[in-house]
């Protein structure tokens, strides 16, 4: 990513992602949505060209708003009761370790 | 009508003081109506979930502690139903709110944006298996799908042909669907299969016939996820003039599916199983050479006079955006739930043994697996496992305690088919989650295999085969 306009502009969306993202009521989607992003962002990482970079903008863009309204429909609708697993885990979000 | 009850109240009160205490109780309950919202309802669930006992007049002394449950189990039965994905529900949305229109309705713009939307969706689910969107015909799920492919294929070629192959291990719907046909007086061949769960490409070959209308064998197993070698089934199915129905429903979405490259001339999908709504499948039909089917249902001529009824457009959406998903997120889905299911099989065995996985070793689905765990009875597992959801086989079935009949298909004797259990993996299971399950299973199983006498006799060397048992 040579323009710094466009690296300020994707770090600002990852950031959008992992925000809305963590706004999940359900903790298998919330664990998904943050881990979906960061795979996603990173498969791109060394992506060169202009034009990819800027229809993987706009696609995470799109994808952004379908995160930010599911995530608010998700914490509206929850169960109310938190995953066993919430209860009394270690936090560790994905990662093959 | 609440406020009705009120005044009625109010009159009551005038005619009988006695009242006046229910009254009392009453109108805050109303004020609390109105003001409860999504949140408030959900606390309620929370609430009723916490155990509260209180010890009985003839508890002799007994002492008993109320436990409050811990929190949700952990879901992994991936193979009865998987949760909708969100992407799923947002391009749902819009065709439960504003866009309601009916798709058949030609007169009015309410029913040309549903029906575009429903042709968008028939083009995304076509694409995943790479069919032609004028092929796939939307139904209630895949038991109908199943129930339409065979009794409509039997039925509308019944003149010359008589005979139908399946396998011994196949979905209820199917083997149901064959047994009515049996009683209209066709002939059905149930193929065994081996211990590892695929069938016998030369026996099948064998039991083709002349007369022989349709074959159907299931793709990938909804109990011990083998998956059978559909292009070499396809290949056979061809060259005999046969027709090849697959149930698709376990493996659509999951394992790579060409309806062209595996000669598959019907296949039936379900929504709710690649994370799309509940309610709705898709039976594929193939054109040339075209198959012809006669329909179950009467109605309105929809989805070509196949299957009739008003086609649910919100639902059919949803399954078009989960197949689109699928088709983007297979390989990225793929690559974990191998990684999940590697990390499951490799935790419990490592820390357990006597733990067989059943099923093909290679030709597996990896985010079904099913395991049995020698002198531990599933039943009793599952009933320890609480914190886990999870099946010994088939939702269907769940609610009785025989031994699954797929698992007795592949040979095994009914220790092994009673101590079995299945674990789905899905796209939104975590590693924690996993972990947490290999503790959880391994303590169980552990705690199990203690207090067994029979785990006790192994361990010292007896060969409880034999054992004369006495009978009473």
């Amino acid at each position: 990513m040579a323009n710094p306009a466009t690296k300020t502009q994707v770090i600002s969306l990852y950031r959008q992602f992992l925000r809305s993202g963590s706004k999940f009521g359900a903790y298998n989607f919330r664990d998904y949505a943050i881990r979906r992003a960061r795979d996603g962002f990173r498969s791109h990482m060394n992506e060169a060209d202009p034009e990819k970079i800027s229809a993987f903008i706009k696609k995470a863009e799109q994808e952004l708003k379908v995160v930010q309204r599911q995530s608010t429909i998700s914490s509206m609708f929850n169960s109310g009761q938190r995953l066993i697993i919430e209860e009394q885990r270690i936090v560790r979000t994905a990662g093959d370790n | 009508m609440l406020s009705r009850q009120l005044q009625r109240n109010i009159l009551k009160v005038a005619a009988a003081p006695s009242v006046r205490l229910s009254l009392a109780k009453q109108a805050p309950r109303v004020v609390l109506f109105s003001l409860r919202t999504f949140s408030n309802t959900a606390q309620k669930q929370n609430a009723s979930t916490v155990e509260t006992l209180t010890p009985n007049s003839d508890s002799l002394g007994f002492e008993t502690t109320a436990i409050e449950k811990p929190g949700r189990p952990i879901y992994l039965d991936m193979q009865a139903t998987s949760p909708m994905d969100p992407r799923v529900l947002d391009a749902m949305l819009p065709y439960l709110t504003d866009l309601y229109g009916n798709p058949h309705s030609r007169t009015h713009q309410y029913g040309w944006e549903t029906e575009r939307a429903v042709e968008e969706a028939r083009e995304q689910v076509a694409k995943l298996i790479g069919a032609d969107p004028k092929e796939i015909i939307f139904t209630s799920g895949a038991t109908e799908a199943n129930n339409l492919s065979l009794k409509g294929v039997a039925h509308f070629y019944k003149g010359k042909k008589k005979h139908i192959i399946t396998t011994q291990i196949e979905h209820k719907c199917v083997l149901e669907s064959c047994r009515v046909l049996q009683e209209e007086g066709f002939d059905v061949t149930y193929l065994p299969v081996q211990p590892n769960g695929l069938i016998d490409i030369k026996q099948f070959e064998e039991a083709i016939r002349p007369d022989t209308s349709i074959v159907s064998i299931m793709s990938v197993n909804n109990e011990i996820g083998v998956i059978q070698p559909i292009e070499e089934i396809g290949k056979i199915c061809r060259k005999n003039k046969v027709f090849f129905h697959t149930d698709a429903a376990q493996a659509v979405g999951k394992i790579p599916m060409d309806v062209n490259a595996m000669n598959i001339d019907l296949m039936s999908i379900s929504g709710h199983k690649l994370y799309g709504p509940k309610g709705i499948g898709a039976i594929y039909v193939r054109r040339r050479p075209r198959v012809r089917l006669e329909a179950v249902q009467s109605g309105g001529g929809q989805e070509r006079g196949i299957r009739s009824g008003t086609v649910p457009t919100p639902l059919v959406v949803g399954l078009g955006a989960a197949c689109k998903i699928a088709t983007e997120e297979m390989e990225y889905d793929d690559q974990r739930i191998s990684r999940l299911s590697k990390r499951l099989i490799d935790g419990i065995q490592s820390k357990v043994e006597q733990v067989v996985r059943n099923g093909d070793d290679v030709h597996t689905y990896p985010g079904c697996v099913n395991l049995s765990f020698s002198y531990v009875e599933g039943e009793s597992l599952l009933m320890a496992l609480k914190e886990i959801a999870l099946s010994s086989g088939s939702a269907c079935t769940s609610a009785s305690l025989e031994p699954s009949y797929v698992l007795r298909a592949l040979g095994a004797d009914d220790e092994m088919a009673h101590s079995s259990i299945r674990f789905g993996i899905g796209r939104f299971t975590t590693e924690a989650e996993i972990d947490y399950v290999i503790n959880h299973v391994v303590g169980h199983v552990n705690k199990l295999r203690d207090m067994s006498p029979l785990w006790e006799m192994v361990q010292e060397g007896i060969d409880l085969k034999s054992i004369q048992w006495s009978q009473h």
